[in-house]
């Protein structure tokens, strides 16, 4: 059986099918038009697979782009999906903190996958991937680069959560002739209070799973795990959890039918 | 599937703006209230009008924010906002206002609003079962009803209390009848409509016509209920809402809830249940101004420290209600409710096994993609 998973986010549009146990993927940026992103991706993949649309016995979209999304036959909340994602990647449950391009959210997860309880930041983007993307702007470095320019270092406090604030203090660091790479560790160090700070009221878990697009930050990631005081783990197919949590929903919804 | 009488409650609030013009024509007097703290016993029994006035619409904000710390709760800013611009017929018909010191906010908003209309300010104990508290409270009973006895060039009676004691039971006995219709499964009004017809009420001059109503608007709802009539299929998850006030213009949360899928069965929020949960002690022999202060001063307003009637009435209305999930709804800025949301949280997650939820929003519409998502999560938690 094959069936897929669409997530649209903010800044990118991931699709996975599932035929049978295997996992195809594709991600594609989402550009202005969340309904196209999702419509060309996933006709992308199946392109790619060789699969006919009609042979897709399910399709369950994710992420803030699934209302816009005419083929599929659910849409099913990020949270959802990226819990049975990270679940089905890891196994044993956890905490699953996800930091995408607008929001983050940690979701508190049981052995079997279900998700008990969850939280998300509120309106503002500090502790998200668009915070970071600001930041990297301010210091005329890619987003891509981050993580690698601030392993080592020293991070320098970075006081502001607030994205607009936090950007002219890091400008004002630099003025001082602060070091650009300690500058990066304090901003990654920022993010990760902020993103624990919302999650830690989950704890004890035993292990903390960590997806999203700032996941493949090893960075942040390190700096989590010195927060949370327990194992961090990125799986492989991080960024592509919410989409694989779709499509293992579309599998289970295609067998009820 | 709606009842018939609904349409009446739709076209309540503008006809009660009539009514009460022509109350004032008629040298009728109105009393203005903000919160259910205020005992409309008194005003009632001074021969005065009663009316709950606007804080739960966006528009005014902004102007209240000319006055006002922007970061404060949008109901206090909402119902500033109403007073200083004229908008509110309720409030220009109002001859006084009787405030209370529940939060801080409202509290020191009184003071600048009280510049507008003659107010009264009850000083409210900040503990229900302290010391001295039922004594201080009966005192505030007093000072409250010499106050309109002098506004108003009025001798309030006993019996006129006594009067007026009976017909707010009955008013509360019949929205209680009418927030109980939701025990059926599933619930024959959507959580919207009931919150919709609870709220105007508080607007309608005429109490007698006004319980009337409600108890229409309940017999029809029952007689639904009995037909097997719902808006609801069997399995919509069924909701208790609690936490900070919500009316007509503020109802973002309960329409949100119920767009998705819920059912919100329960409200626990002083808009709601939390004021008649406790009917005002009839028993002639006791005496009038303390069975008042005995009743206000129980309500379960987190206000109060401690406020374990809170968590006693949440307990209560979810085993009645058989709900299947609790949300928990905090006006940005709102320290008490929101403070209260971690033990809130505690008890409804580990005494009585449920799903809970955590929202703080204010007025505006800004946020209504972000709590959507929430809300189908949670759904989607509950279902399973
Ligand atoms: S929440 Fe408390 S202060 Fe606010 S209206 Fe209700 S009883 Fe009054
Ligand atoms: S919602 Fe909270 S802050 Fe707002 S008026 Fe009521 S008690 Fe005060």
């Amino acid at each position: 059986m094959i069936t897929a998973g669409i997530d649209v986010g903010s800044v990118s549009t991931k699709v996975v099918l599932l035929v049978d146990n295997e996992i195809k993927y594709l991600v594609r940026p989402t550009g202005w038009s969340p309904r196209d992103a999702g419509e060309q991706t996933y006709h992308e993949l199946l392109a790619q697979v060789g699969c006919k649309p009609e042979n897709v016995a399910y399709r369950v979209g994710t992420g803030y782009g699934r209302i816009s999304l005419g083929f599929i036959d659910k849409a099913v909340t990020e949270i959802h999906c990226h819990a049975r994602g990270a679940n089905y990647l890891v196994g044993r449950g956890g905490l699953v903190i996800d930091i995408g391009g607008q929001d983050s959210k940690a979701i508190l997860i049981n052995q079997q996958g279900k998700v008990i309880d969850f939280t998300m930041n509120d309106k503002c983007a500090a502790g998200t991937g668009r915070f970071l993307q600001v930041m990297a702007a301010a210091l005329g470095v890619d987003v891509s680069e981050l993580a690698d320019l601030a392993a080592g270092r020293n991070p320098l406090e970075i006081n502001s959560m607030c994205t607009v604030f936090a950007e002219s203090e890091v400008i004002s660091l630099l003025a001082k002739g602060a070091d650009k790479r300690d500058i990066i560790a304090g901003i990654h160090r920022s993010v990760a209070r902020r993103v624990w700070g919302m999650a830690s009221r989950f704890m004890p878990a035993e292990q903390v799973i960590f997806t999203g697009g700032v996941a493949r930050n090893h960075h942040i990631k390190d700096q989590l795990a010195r927060e949370a005081g327990v194992p961090v783990i990125v799986p492989e197919l991080s960024q592509v959890a919410g989409a694989l949590g779709a499509a293992l929903y579309a599998r289970e919804l295609a067998e009820k039918c | 599937m709606r009842p018939e009488s609904m349409k009446i409650f739709d076209d309540l609030r503008n006809l009660n703006v009539l009514t009460i013009q022509n109350a004032k024509k008629n040298g009728e007097k109105v009393v203005g209230c903000y919160c259910t703290y205020s005992p409309q016993e008194l005003i009632l029994a001074a021969g005065a009008h009663s009316v709950t006035l606007c804080g739960t619409r966006q528009e005014p904000v902004a102007a209240a924010e000319r006055d006002l710390p922007r970061n404060l709760c949008p109901l206090i800013k909402s119902s500033y906002g109403f007073a200083i611009t004229g908008k509110c017929p309720y409030f220009e018909a109002a001859d006084l206002l009787v405030a209370e010191t529940t939060c801080d906010g409202k509290k020191k908003m009184y003071e600048l609003m009280g510049k507008i209309k003659p107010m009264h300010v009850m000083n409210l104990p900040q503990s229900a079962d302290s010391e001295g508290a039922l004594e201080q409270w009966t005192q505030e009973m007093h000072r409250f009803k010499a106050w309109l006895e002098q506004k108003f060039a009025v001798q309030i009676t006993e019996e006129d209390i006594r009067k007026a004691i009976k017909l707010m039971n009955r008013e509360r006995n019949a929205l209680r009848r009418l927030h109980a219709v939701t025990k059926f499964k599933p619930s024959p009004i959507t959580g919207v409509d009931l919150l919709v017809s609870v709220w105007t009420k508080g607007f309608n001059v005429n109490k007698e016509e006004g319980i009337k109503l409600v108890e229409d608007l309940a017999a029809e709802v029952e007689a639904m209920a009995a037909r097997g009539e719902s808006p609801f299929t069997a399995d919509a998850p069924r909701i208790l809402l609690t936490g900070c006030p919500v009316g007509f213009g503020s109802e973002k949360v309960v329409r949100l809830l119920e767009e998705s899928g819920a059912s919100v069965v329960a409200f626990e929020n002083c808009s709601g249940y939390k004021s008649l949960d406790r009917l005002v002690d009839e028993d002639p022999n006791k005496d009038v101004m303390v069975a008042l202060a005995e009743k206000y001063l129980n309500i379960p307003c987190s206000c109060m420290t401690p406020n374990q009637g809170r968590l006693e009435l949440i307990g209560k209305l979810a085993k009645e209600y058989e709900v299947d999930g609790v949300v928990d709804l905090t006006w940005q800025a709102c320290h008490t409710y929101n403070v209260e949301a971690f033990v809130i949280r505690d008890y409804v997650q580990k005494q009585l096994n449920l799903p809970y939820m955590h929202l703080e929003t204010d007025y505006s519409e800004s946020d209504v993609e972000q709590l959507r998502v929430r809300v189908q999560a949670f759904l989607e938690l509950i279902q399973g």
